[in-house]
């Protein structure tokens, strides 16, 4: 192994997983929005928002991320959407993400007690009451862990973007293996950078669920 | 008393769920201040027919009213949701399993339906929890969590949040069947406390002794129809028809074993 080589562009890999954070961040702010307007849709009294929540849900689980973020930023020209490369990839992640964090979402809300919004409703609560004060509170609490699991995911499928060549952890790599030709390496230092910023976010993860079951 | 209108009048209801029919054509006519138990095997209606009551269960036909007011009146939606969140308030319901807010404090578990829905200020609906805590002799558990308590304590303060929103009628639906036995008499005792306030109750229960020594009236319901309905040393002690009979001499059996 070139440990010499590796120190030498570690600064370069650094600023790279900057990227790559600022990237997640982004994009878990817009699933997060992605997947509140997803799991109202699921549970409306609506049957026409029901449906367009449920098939948002299909058809972003149902096909390959990367097969979605080309769509949109090799396709989306031609239909007249004009996105960098960076944008395109935390619109196409995000709303990609937002379809799983619907269903966490969803699946926690439905698995609060249903005496639990019939108690809240005998008192006198409307439905949405009985939601923000009874059952959203509970909800919360079981959705900490499977949300946890959807950033982990989130995480490791921002490498996608190299292929639209957003300059994040995995394109910095490809770009030093050109040069370089030294991919053990290069995809060691990714990789080693990966693991710690998905450390560090489960231990965050952990924190807050168990916060959360304290009080 | 004969002449006034009853206070809550059950006309005609039916109730399918699906294919099922649950309740068929049951009419109960309630004064107020009366205080009518409602027995039966597993499975005969009587849940449903409690639901129907503050439209938790709403029926597929008849009508039920509440004083003058109907109370599964047909509305448009919205006006429908204003109107029933306004009559649920006057209906307090107490569940099998408590159903209270895990997630909140007794204290917050009392106040918050009151605060909510009827604009009191944090002091006042204090005041109003701590005295409701006190009526069922919950008081010295105000800044416990629901999970902190024996069944029976959380019945006890089931029934303080049912009656913050000072209703008209309590609706009680196996209070007493998910408790351990020791546990009963304290929630028997609160009950019987309301009788003595002659508050108007409706009571789903499976203890004979207790329906018999607090209520007015006892409805025997089988299959969905009300078999036999009179006072209770009538219905307990010489019951006329033989489903009845039936019944209670099974429940006794099994009681005893
Ligand atoms: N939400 C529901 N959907 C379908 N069937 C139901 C529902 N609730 C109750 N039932 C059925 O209605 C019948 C009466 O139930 P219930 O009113 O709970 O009886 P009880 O309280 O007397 O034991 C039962 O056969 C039950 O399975
Ligand atoms: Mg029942």
């Amino acid at each position: 192994m070139d440990y010499a080589l590796m120190q030498r562009v570690f600064p370069f890999f650094l600023e790279a997983a900057w990227i790559t954070i600022l990237l997640s961040v982004l994009t878990a702010i817009l699933g997060l929005i992605c997947a509140m307007l997803g799991t109202a849709a699921r549970l409306s009294r609506f049957r026409v928002l029901r449906f367009l929540g449920a098939a948002y849900v299909s058809v972003f689980r149902g096909t390959p991320a990367l097969i979605q973020l080309f769509i949109l930023y090799f396709g989306g020209p031609q239909i007249g959407i004009q996105l960098d490369a960076f944008e395109a990839g935390v619109i196409g992640l995000g709303v990609n993400v937002g379809a799983y964090m619907t269903e966490t979402m969803r699946g926690a809300i439905i698995s609060v007690d249903k005496g639990q919004g019939e108690a809240a409703r005998t008192l006198g609560m409307s439905k949405w009451q009985a939601m923000r004060n009874v059952i959203l509170p509970q909800a919360m609490r079981l959705m900490i862990r499977p949300l946890g699991v959807n950033l982990n995911t989130l995480i490791k499928s921002t490498a996608l973007v190299a292929a639209i060549s957003v300059v994040e952890l995995t394109y910095t790599a490809q770009r030093y293996i050109g040069s370089t030709y030294k991919p053990f390496e290069m995809f060691l230092i990714a990789g080693l950078l990966y693991m710690i910023i998905i450390y560090v976010v489960g231990l965050a993860v952990t924190w807050a669920d168990r916060k959360a079951r304290l009080n | 008393m004969s002449a006034q209108k009853p206070f809550i009048d059950i006309r005609h209801a039916k109730k399918s769920f699906g294919t099922l029919e649950v309740l068929k054509d049951i009419s109960l006519q309630v004064d107020r201040g009366q205080i009518v138990a409602i027995i039966g095997p597993s499975g005969s209606g009587k849940s449903t027919l409690l639901r129907a009551i503050n439209d938790l269960d709403p029926l597929t036909g008849g009508e039920i009213w509440l004083e003058d007011k109907q109370i599964n009146m047909d509305l448009p939606h919205r006006q429908y949701e204003r109107h029933i969140n306004e009559v649920r308030q006057e209906i307090g319901m107490v569940f099998q399993h408590f159903n209270l807010f895990p997630h909140l404090k007794v204290r917050e578990n009392v106040t918050l339906a009151p605060k909510m829905l009827k604009g009191l200020t944090d002091a006042e609906a204090n005041a109003l929890a701590e005295e409701q805590l006190t009526k069922v002799g919950m008081i010295e558990r105000i800044d416990y969590y629901p999970s902190q308590l024996s069944g029976g304590q959380k019945q006890r303060v089931a029934i303080a949040r049912a009656l913050a929103m000072k209703p008209k009628v309590m609706l009680f639906d196996e209070a007493t069947s998910a408790l351990d036995p020791e546990l009963v008499e304290e929630v028997n005792l609160v009950m019987k406390q309301l009788a003595e306030e002659h508050m108007t109750m409706i009571i789903v229960t499976h203890e004979m002794g207790f329906a018999e020594s607090v209520c007015d009236r006892v409805l025997f319901m089988d299959q969905g129809v009300v078999v036999e309905e009179g006072p209770p040393e009538v219905i307990f002690r010489n019951p006329k028809s033989e489903r009845t009979q039936n019944f209670l001499r099974k429940h006794l059996a099994g009681q005893k074993a």
